[in-house]
């Protein structure tokens, strides 16, 4: 098991002809992901790698190939329109790759996705990857492995980062998810939390947050109230200067809300046994487990 | 992207909400003129992209064109908290009857723009908010209807009992709003937002922030970038493709990632040294983005030290090397690097780095403590 993408996942990939698209589609395809349609508007009737069918619209993608997932790699001035046409299909699951999306944009697509019972994924997020089953998105396949642990995370290189220490310590991992660093997302911690809660596979989760906002106080409450499993939390930019964007658009301390010493005693107040370095990933779960 | 008061006031007035008359000046003679012909008692005021003008004696009032023109030539070059006056907006002085609040934020937890009002204008929003947050009214505005006449109203009779200046309140509250949707607002608020003796409701101050993912389908308003009140080395550093923002200490940082980025001076500071600056090359690197990086961080003279910390993923680690090996031929260092690399395409950086006579690493943690000994070594 695992949560939200497994080995069943039917993906297609919009903005599959495109650079980003060609290149993570192949190697979604080389790990074992099911990629069974692509669209690339005025492409349609063509094949990607002389096997994926190519489609000018989801709508007709989602006809013929019947996709679960979708994953979006278009540019930022297209992408809340992708998200859009993918919900107006019915996609259940979208995970929008795309860095740089304007936030009002989101303001627009969340309540159109919601009302619709789908999920976003992202934006501006790295995907995820359920080890040895699918993965869908840019993380590494190489540097996961299958096993127990659930990994989520507002960052990218970083996420990699503790997955490496992960899987060079022994602890594989059920399926690792990063939902983005922008202000406004589809999916949040709590939604993984409990996701990974749920999985009769994962023994204990990992959750590496970030400054700005106060998502990781609020998980930190629902881990308090409801999550059993043990839970080890990172928070990146305890040395942050307020006022500043840290390179993600929803990574900036605005007055005393949202900084790194806030999150992390929220985050020991709740029983979350807190990193002060991502070495200390292991060490921590081996005491938790 | 901060706008300044002067373009936030051009931008309000564009879009019907009514404001004072009032002109921006770069000179003291530009101010007297404009004092003259505005009459009267006027305010001159710093542009600059700090809070606290007033207590910096960045805001001053002048009761004749003489006056302004010396005032002017004081607040004129002066510094605010590290930044250059090189603009004042001059504005009448106004007669004010009352002082309030309207903003627009867009809200993370609610996904959407929420509309914020208090009759407590004319201080720190910040400050009302976390001592006397009950002062503070909300509505969170749903986008596919916009702000409805019914709920300005609703909100503007918090700021006033006169059904006039309710209407014109609820009225500018609905023109701020097609603001945020017009120029791709984070942020839009009038404070303080006025009543003048004869009963009118006028914007007297505003400030609104872009959101920088915006700037490429505005590019209107991305023209009205001040690049004077950013240091050279971030203005520099955003040509290039690069996010970066300086700091103070000595351990120069080269991250692909922001989240890794972060941590990596976190682990800095954990090691008892200090960051001199957050950069991300980002996801795709060329080997040009490691140069323009390494150019900009040797140009900091508090550097004492320079770490590479990379984890490729969609950056390529011999895309990195490449980058140091063709920056350090073409400017030799003069402090000491030490570089940190894995993941995709590591054995080809390390082949790239030992030709060149450089040594690297795999492991993050050994990496930062060797740069922080070797910052303070040379600053011992």
């Amino acid at each position: 098991m695992s949560i939200f993408i497994n080995k069943d996942t039917r993906l297609l990939v919009q903005g599959i002809t495109g650079r980003d698209g060609s290149f993570h589609s192949k190697q979604m395809m080389a790990y074992g992901t099911q990629v069974v349609a692509g669209v690339t508007p005025g492409k349609g009737g063509q094949r990607f790698e002389e096997k994926v069918p190519v489609f000018n619209t989801v709508a007709e993608a989602v006809a013929t190939a019947k996709p679960n997932t979708t994953v979006i790699y278009v540019p930022a001035a297209l992408a809340a329109s992708a998200v859009f046409e993918a919900a107006d299909a019915g996609i259940p699951l979208i995970i929008c790759i795309t860095e740089g999306l304007p936030v009002l944009d989101l303001t627009k697509v969340m309540p159109y996705v919601r009302e619709r019972g789908l999920r976003l994924i992202g934006p501006n997020c790295p995907g995820l990857i359920s080890p040895g089953q699918s993965k869908v998105g840019i993380i590494p396949g190489n540097i996961c492995t299958p096993g127990r642990i659930g990994v989520v995370s507002r960052s990218g290189t970083l996420t990699y980062e503790i997955i490496h220490q992960l899987t060079g310590n022994g602890f594989g991992q059920s399926s690792c998810v990063g939902i983005g660093g922008d202000p406004i997302i589809g999916t949040n911690f709590i939604d993984c939390l409990q996701a990974f809660e749920r999985d009769p596979a994962t023994d204990a989760i990992v959750m590496i947050g970030e400054i700005g906002g106060t998502d990781e106080q609020q998980a930190a409450e629902f881990v308090k109230a409801k999550v059993k499993k043990p839970v080890v939390g990172f928070i990146a930019g305890q040395t942050a200067p307020p006022g500043r964007r840290m390179g993600h658009a929803g990574a900036i301390i605005s007055g005393a809300s949202g900084t790194a010493a806030d999150k992390m005693k929220a985050l020991s107040d709740s029983g979350i046994s807190v990193m002060k370095r991502p070495a200390d990933v292991v060490p921590l779960l081996k005491e938790r487990m | 992207m901060n706008l300044h008061e002067y373009q936030a006031r051009d931008i309000l007035r564009q879009h019907g909400i009514p404001m004072p008359e009032g002109a921006v000046a770069a000179t003291p003679a530009e101010v007297k003129a404009i004092a003259r012909q505005l009459g009267g008692t006027v305010v001159i005021k710093a542009q600059v992209h700090a809070g606290g003008r007033g207590k910096a004696g960045g805001v001053k009032l002048a009761k004749n064109p003489a006056e302004a023109e010396q005032l002017a030539s004081k607040i004129l070059g002066m510094q605010i908290k590290g930044l250059t006056v090189e603009k004042v907006l001059v504005v009448p002085a106004a007669d004010i009857a009352s002082e309030s609040y309207v903003g627009f934020i867009v809200d993370r937890a609610t996904q959407r723009p929420v509309l914020m009002v208090s009759a407590a204008g004319g201080v720190d929003i910040e400050e009302v908010a976390s001592l006397t947050p009950e002062k503070i009214h909300r509505l969170a505005v749903d986008p596919r209807y916009g702000l409805l006449p019914h709920q300005a109203q609703g909100l503007a009779f918090h700021l006033y009992q006169d059904v006039a200046q309710v209407r014109q309140a609820a009225d500018l509250m609905q023109k701020l709003y097609e603001v945020v949707y017009a120029v791709g607002a984070s942020l839009a608020e009038i404070n303080p937002l006025v009543t003048t003796p004869d009963g009118k409701v006028q914007a007297l101050d505003a400030k609104i922030v872009v959101d920088d993912n915006e700037l490429g389908r505005h590019p209107d308003i991305a023209a009205l970038r001040d690049a004077s009140s950013e240091a050279p080395s971030e203005v520099q550093a955003r040509e290039a493709g690069l996010t970066f923002i300086k700091l103070d200490g000595s351990v120069g940082c080269c991250v692909n990632g922001a989240g890794l980025a972060m941590a990596t001076m976190d682990l800095v500071k954990y090691y008892g040294g200090e960051p001199a600056n957050f950069l991300d090359i980002g996801g795709s690197s060329n080997p040009q983005k490691v140069v323009n990086a390494l150019k900009i961080i040797t140009a900091d003279p508090n550097v004492k030290a320079i770490l590479f910390n990379i984890f490729g993923g969609i950056t390529r680690c011999d895309d990195v090397a490449n980058g140091i090996v063709q920056a350090t031929s073409a400017f030799p260092l003069t402090v000491p690097m030490v570089i940190r690399l894995t993941g995709t395409n590591e054995k080809e950086a390390m082949e790239i780095l030992t030709k060149a006579g450089y040594s690297a690493g795999t492991d993050m943690d050994d990496a930062v403590k060797a740069a922080v000994a070797q910052a303070k070594g040379r600053a011992a």
